[in-house]
């Protein structure tokens, strides 16, 4: 395991713990756990304090046969669990099965860099992207927050280099061009809230087109 | 085999003699673990079913539906038992995590996405009582930190880990002493990924 530079924020890793974070950041988070046990470490040490919260809960009287069923259901056999969708290569099991267990289908955006978007709706977007070396993404500011990990090569950008298992954690104020470091195409998995809007006319008109 | 001084309430007569014994529930999961005790098991139902459902309902589940979880999350208990790691995790924490699985589970209807698995499967690990101790009393530790916050403070803290704070609304910090529980819990995963290069 590389040392890893760029951690989560505690904020995001709470909201992971507690349930609240949306899908398209969980799997940059739960991708990031899988890669720096540093982040992982301090999600457990924050599943303490849930767990020391839960013992102090007021407690909710459950129904009459609640006990007996569970009681009952220990002694049946378990239904099969359902296989879980593991690592393969760079892709953190999180990824994969945000995939469905298949590998990426890269799309073309123009400038060698390609994209494989794996969800896009109201909560936000989820997307991989392959850059080639010393090749920039777009200038670009974003709704708001963006996460991007990445998976193989790196990037740098004015907040910093980041390498392969560093996140970059990116709120609306920060306008960034990502330029790919030398060496091996960088490739980085980014989940935004909001969908991403370019600077510059051109790439605004082929934003839609492009759904960058 | 695992040991089984690390659960046992009472210092054997030829052991170090415990500082503290474990929390009552970390035992009680112990129990369950290493000797499918269906008596401990009913003691955790006890314990955790209602707290459970207290945590599901602030969550905005109705009645029946948390119960359902609740049943689901304790069918877990009983059967993952045997990943459970007393060095890494006290029984509270380990079903925290288990019931936050469940309810997004449900609520979304699409699994919540977690982090690689770091179980070895065949050889379940051994574990280190002085580790285990080690951890349980940093659990007690933060127990205590926690009853010496104002009830302002402490009500933020129920809601961000109840699920009741969206990301957005969660302040970083919470002024808890969680660097030397996170270390604890740093050193048994170095453990455990050593481990399991050696069983490759």
């Amino acid at each position: 395991m590389t040392e890893i530079q760029h951690h989560l924020t505690e904020d995001l890793i709470v909201a992971y713990a507690a349930g609240t974070l949306g899908h398209a950041f969980s799997v940059v988070v739960a991708a990031h756990f899988s890669l720096c046990d540093e982040c992982r470490s301090q999600l457990e040490a924050h599943e303490h304090l849930g767990g020391a919260v839960l013992e102090d809960l007021t407690q909710e009287t459950v129904s009459v046969g609640l006990k007996s069923a569970v009681l009952a259901g220990i002694d049946l056999p378990a239904p099969p669990e359902p296989t879980r969708i593991t690592r393969s290569g760079i892709y953190p099991s999180a990824i994969m099965t945000a995939l469905k267990g298949r590998p990426p289908k890269w799309k073309p955006v123009g400038g060698g860099i390609r994209q494989c978007i794996i969800e896009q709706g109201a909560e936000g977007s989820l997307r991989l992207l392959y850059i080639p070396p010393g090749r920039a993404v777009p200038d670009h500011g974003h709704g708001g927050l963006e996460l991007t990990l990445v998976l193989q090569g790196s990037f740098h950008d004015a907040s910093g280099a980041f390498k392969a298992g560093d996140v970059e954690v990116a709120t609306e104020d920060v306008q960034h061009v990502p330029i790919a470091g030398e060496g091996m195409a960088c490739i980085c998995l980014a989940a935004s809230d909001a969908p991403l809007r370019f600077r510059g006319w051109l790439p605004r008109l082929l934003q839609p087109m492009f759904r960058i | 085999m695992r040991h089984r001084e690390s659960h046992v309430t009472e210092p054997l007569p030829h052991a170090e003699p415990l500082a503290r014994p474990l929390s009552q529930q970390t035992v009680l999961l112990l129990d369950v673990r290493d000797n499918r005790s269906r008596a401990a098991f009913g003691q955790l139902f006890d314990y955790y079913a209602p707290r459970l459902k207290g945590m599901l309902l602030r969550a905005g589940m109705r009645s029946g539906q948390a119960e359902d979880v609740v049943q689901e999350v304790m069918l877990s208990i009983w059967r993952k038992a045997d990943q459970f790691d007393p060095a890494r995790a006290q029984a509270s924490a380990w079903i925290y995590r288990i019931a936050k699985n469940r309810q997004i589970d449900m609520i979304r209807r699409e699994n919540r996405p977690l982090p690689d698995e770091l179980v070895a499967a065949e050889e379940p690990s051994v574990d280190d009582a002085g580790d285990v101790l080690a951890l349980d009393q940093e659990g007690t530790r933060l127990r205590a930190a926690l009853a010496r916050l104002t009830p302002e403070q402490r009500a933020v803290i129920e809601q961000a880990y109840m699920g009741e704070l969206s990301h957005s609304e969660i302040t970083a910090q919470t002024g808890l002493p969680l660097g030397t529980i996170k270390s604890r819990i740093r050193l048994a995963l170095e453990r455990l990924r050593h481990d399991l290069k050696d069983l490759r």
